[in-house]
């Protein structure tokens, strides 16, 4: 038999030869395996961002609003009224490709625990999900698998899940993703960091026992491939282990326990334990905090008898959070914990740092068999949490590109109906929102399945504010393959032109960076020319990014998916005491399209990248540039008018809707879908004006023309026809039913799922 | 002033938003923890919605043994105002305080969404304000909200006026589109919909008031 010593643990565990050499230069000495462990998971490419990290230092992350950027464990801002909003975005893709409902589910659990870490209560979560095409059985399983994940987990847990995006692209049939947004809120003052300070202090571990589930999970699943390229069978079963077993009720009990110990001021610090549990926890503590702590390995719960150290320290079993406490609270820490039925354990010291021999002060993390026992393991905490190597790989622009650029479907003789066309682009995702408790704690004013989230800005705990906060997460890979840095600038746009349907102007970015494997060059420029694209945009419109993910290694067999950066947006609207008017166009109302009728650069209309073209298998062609001279007063003024309205204000503005995916035609099509009130529209120049895709373009509708165009004078506005009729009338390319129109958008996504009821 | 208890398991999460609705309404609210064994100051009690226990083995079935239920018994006897919202509907029914029991939902998913309601009958101190034959738009948020029970007991909810509610587009299978019933006596009531939702036009409607109205208008044994 060939026996394992042929690779050397290192290697195993993640670790390259260079990576183990760096150990032992920090060690001054070679590291144990237990040590070697440790490094492993924190420097893996999930905890490190070592392949992106000098490239996310080039996007824009101050605001006069900003309170904690990137880095800690969200990005914080203050939203006034005395009341801080605090926001993150995590994918579990890997986890969910392997066992659908556990990794949606627990990506949730985790991305809470993110957010009240920082003081805050979860008040929303978001689910942008990515799958293959639905003609495949196995795509079906794992969208119903996702779907009741987060569904079983996020309702349980009492946080509601406001809004998301669904896309089905053959490039994520073996490698779909699934990311989760959080926003949560908090009294100003009440902002906690996860740092350990105070030497004598106490690590106490709350939450569920650590048993040998989700072990490897950061480093042997998110920072690799999989190998197959067949689907199901190929999606390596060996890895299963590696996913998580999520307990929302143990969850709830946690959260309302941690904030509790929050609000009676018995917190030093707080710090989730997610990928690479323990040993991500007390480092990053320790780090942050510039001190020592030991830890006994004895003191941690365990859920089963025989575990390793390396196990007990790298296990991601979920639902537990690590607190510091100063002795003196211990009992009331104790009590409180009991009455919610939260396990607390205390694990640990907050120690001295060492002085190295230039005088540093350096933490050092230690474990222990019992407080006072042997030493099993020594590390400098920063050099787990901080210190791994960076790496500028190579970039290489794809060698194709510019043979796909020049396959474009823009001047494509029109072939087939155009209402054909257009029906097959309509698709109301109701099944999987329904699906969702998107209501609790009566903020919910917008909700699922319209431009952009939109909630009063409340919660248990906090001051009175007649504010609003409003979401929203965009993506477009079919840009970004073709051009990633102005398909990522595009998104952003998308996003900022989302909020503004709702009233919101946008104060703060977050962005979950999508990607395949960091190793081919081709994937590496992708994500640096995203990465410039999303700062080029945020400069442009003032936008901070407070924080983020990187989820590299999104490959199945070779192949990597196409580039997949997702914008989470957060905006304010300052007075939220009526509704904004959605989509509800009336009977005789003047239909107009607001902002730049044409794209920025050569095609006025280009189908490249569009829905329309990628439903006919062509994919190739060009997309225009971001241009934010037009897009930036466009989007002020439709933010205004629909703010207004929010703020009761009467107004002759009783529809607004963001053109985006499907184009034109289809935004008029969702708005006849929703109101049942059909339109007539005149003639638009060619399939690129009903079907091409750019952001800043808004369909309104007015009931009172003259004051409108009067208010909108210095902007494009271009008269599209009049609300009214049983039908949705385009010039003489389109005329279809209005029940026609509903009936397919609502029964799209249910008889591809095939549970046409 | 009126006080409500609001009853809270460990995994209740609609606690808040009842205890808001009370509070606009005028009544004061209290959060009663599962633990405790007194109710009897209070003027009413809610059961909220949520995951008492974490619903584990079926929604309500371990809440059914708190401490608490002993309490809330004792006041229903005694003539008590008591609501069970959501999963505090599925509490009272596993404790026998309401007949019937709660199963899946038809189509086997959870459902959260609006639905229209009736007033069948307004003999119960959540519809005493409403008038009977009125149609109210309230959302339900539920997996497992298909109202079922035997024909001996259905043929008694309708004999005694307990049907309170009912759907006019049955979402989940709900045997006789039930949406809501009460006990023989009419102070004890469940309904599957969440009138703390429709609280107000700026969340789509406000037609849950007038039944919470009727749950805060009066003292004990006021039907």
């Amino acid at each position: 038999m060939v026996t394992s010593a042929l690779e050397p643990l290192h290697r195993a565990l993640g670790l390259t030869d260079g990576e183990y050499e760096e150990i032992c230069t920090v060690l001054g000495r070679e590291p144990n395996n237990l040590e070697l462990a440790l490094y492993g998971v924190m420097w893996s490419e999930h905890c490190s961002y070592k392949s992106s990290r000098i490239h996310l230092k080039r996007l824009p992350t101050e605001g006069a609003h900003v309170l904690v950027g990137p880095g800690e464990n969200a990005g914080v801002i203050d939203a006034g009224d005395g009341i801080a909003v605090a926001i993150r975005i995590e994918s579990h893709n890997h986890p969910s490709a392997i066992e659908p409902y556990q990794g949606a589910a627990t990506g949730v659990g985790g991305i809470l625990r993110d957010v009240f870490t920082m003081g805050a209560r979860p008040l929303a979560v978001m689910d942008p999900l990515f799958f293959g095409e639905l003609t495949d059985a196995r795509q079906r399983w794992l969208v119903e698998g996702v779907v009741s994940g987060i569904s079983g987990y996020g309702n349980s847990v009492g946080v509601p899940t406001i809004g998301g995006e669904l896309t089905f692209d053959e490039c994520y049939a073996s490698n779909p993703l699934v990311n989760v947004l959080c926003a949560g809120a908090l009294p100003k003052e009440r902002l906690v960091l996860g740092v350990a300070s105070g030497v004598g202090n106490l690590a106490v571990l709350l939450g569920s026992t650590t048993g040998r589930d989700g072990i490897g999970g950061v480093s042997v699943l998110a920072s690799a491939g999989f190998a197959g390229d067949d689907g199901a069978a190929s999606l390596d079963d060996a890895k299963r282990p590696s996913v998580q077993v999520g307990d929302p009720y143990e969850e709830k009990r946690l959260i309302e326990a941690c904030l509790a110990l929050l609000d009676r001021g018995m917190v030093v610090g707080i710090q989730d334990l997610g990928g690479a549990g323990l040993v991500c926890a007390t480092s990053e503590t320790a780090a942050r905090g510039r001190v020592g702590m030991d830890v006994d390995i004895n003191a941690v719960p365990l859920r089963e008898s025989g575990m390793q150290p390396f196990e007990i320290m790298t296990s991601e079993s979920q639902e537990r959070m690590l607190a510091i406490i100063t002795p003196d609270d211990w009992p009331a820490v104790a009590a409180l914990c009991a009455t919610w039925e939260v396990r607390a354990s205390i694990i640990g010291h907050v120690v001295e740092p060492n002085i190295d021999d230039e005088g540093n002060s350096v933490g050092v993390l230690r474990v222990r068999d019992g407080f006072d026992g042997a030493i099993l393991a020594e590390v400098p905490a920063a050099s787990l949490a901080d210190e791994a190597p960076l790496y500028d790989r190579p970039r290489l622009r794809p060698a194709n590109l510019d043979g796909i650029h020049a396959d474009d479907p823009t001047d494509d003789e029109p072939e087939g109906s155009p209402n054909d066309d257009l029906l097959a682009l309509l698709l109301d995702p109701g099944w999987v929102y329904r699906q969702y408790d998107s209501q609790l704690f009566l903020n919910t004013v917008v909700g699922p399945g319209r431009d952009a989230a939109l909630l009063r800005l409340a919660g248990p705990g906090l001051p009175p504010s007649s504010r609003g906060i409003a979401l929203s997460t965009d993506s477009n890979p079919r840009w970004c393959a073709l051009d990633p840095h102005a398909g990522t600038a595009l998104t952003v746009a998308e996003s900022v032109a989302n909020l503004a349907c709702v009233g919101a102007s946008a104060k703060a970015v977050v962005n979950c960076l999508n990607f395949g494997n960091p190793e081919h060059p081709e994937v590496m420029w992708q994500l640096s020319e995203s990465i410039d694209g999303m700062a080029a945009a945020c400069r442009a419109l003032d936008l901070p990014v407070v924080g983020g993910n990187v989820s590299l290694y999104n490959e199945s067999g070779g192949h990597d998916i196409d580039p997949t950066p997702v914008v989470g947006l957060l905006g304010v609207v300052d007075s939220l005491l009526a509704p904004p008017p959605g989509w509800d166009w009336r009977e005789g109302d003047t239909i107009v399209l607001v902002g730049a009728r044409e794209a920025s650069g050569p095609q006025p209309f280009p189908l490249g990248a569009s829905r329309w073209a990628t439903a006919r298998g062509r994919r190739g062609g060009k997309i225009p540039t971001f241009d934010a001279t037009t897009f930036r007063p466009t989007v002020k003024f439709v933010a205004g008018e629909i703010a207004a309205i929010c703020a009761g204000e009467t107004s002759d503005v009783t529809a607004v809707h963001d053109v985006s995916g499907g184009g034109l035609a289809t935004a008029l099509a969702e708005m006849v879908a929703a109101t049942g009130r059909g339109a007539q529209v005149g003639a638009l120049s060619s399939h690129g004006e009903l079907f091409s895709e750019f952001p800043g373009r808004f369909v309104m509708a007015t009931s009172d023309p003259e004051a409108f165009m009067a208010r909108a004078a210095d902007l494009p506005v271009f008269v599209l026809g009049t609300v009214g009729g049983s039908s949705l009338v385009i010039g003489s390319t389109i005329n279809l039913d209005v029940a026609t129109i509903a009936s397919r958008r609502q029964g799209a996504l249910e008889s591809s799922l095939a549970i046409a009821g | 002033m009126i006080r409500i208890g609001v009853v809270v398991f460990p995994g209740s999460n609609c606690e808040y938003d009842a205890a808001a609705a009370v509070e606009d309404l005028g009544a004061t609210a209290e959060f009663v923890w599962h633990s405790s064994n007194d109710v009897a100051r209070f003027d009413g009690i809610i059961l909220p919605g949520g995951f008492a226990h974490g619903d584990y083995l079926r929604p309500g079935a371990l809440a059914r043994f708190s401490p608490v239920m002993e309490a809330v018994a004792e006041f229903a006897r005694g003539g008590g105002a008591v609501l069970g919202i959501c999963n505090g509907f599925q509490v009272l029914t596993e404790a026998g305080l309401l007949p019937g029991a709660l199963q899946k939902n038809r189509g086997l998913t959870f459902l959260c969404q609006p639905t229209t309601l009736i007033v069948e009958s307004t003999n119960s101190v959540l519809t005493r304000s409403a008038t009977r034959g009125q149609t109210l738009s309230i959302p339900i948020n539920h997996f497992s909200g298909a109202y079922t029970c035997d024909d001996t007991t259905y043929e008694q909810l309708q004999a005694n006026d307990q049907i309170v509610l009912r759907y006019q587009d049955n979402p989940n299978g709900s045997r006789g589109d039930i949406a809501g019933v009460a006990n023989e006596a009419g102070n004890v009531v469940g309904l599957m919909p969440h009138p703390e939702r429709a609280m107000s036009t700026l969340l789509g409607s406000a037609d849950g008031r007038v039944l919470l109205e009727g749950f805060v208008r009066t003292r004990v044994s006021a039907v």
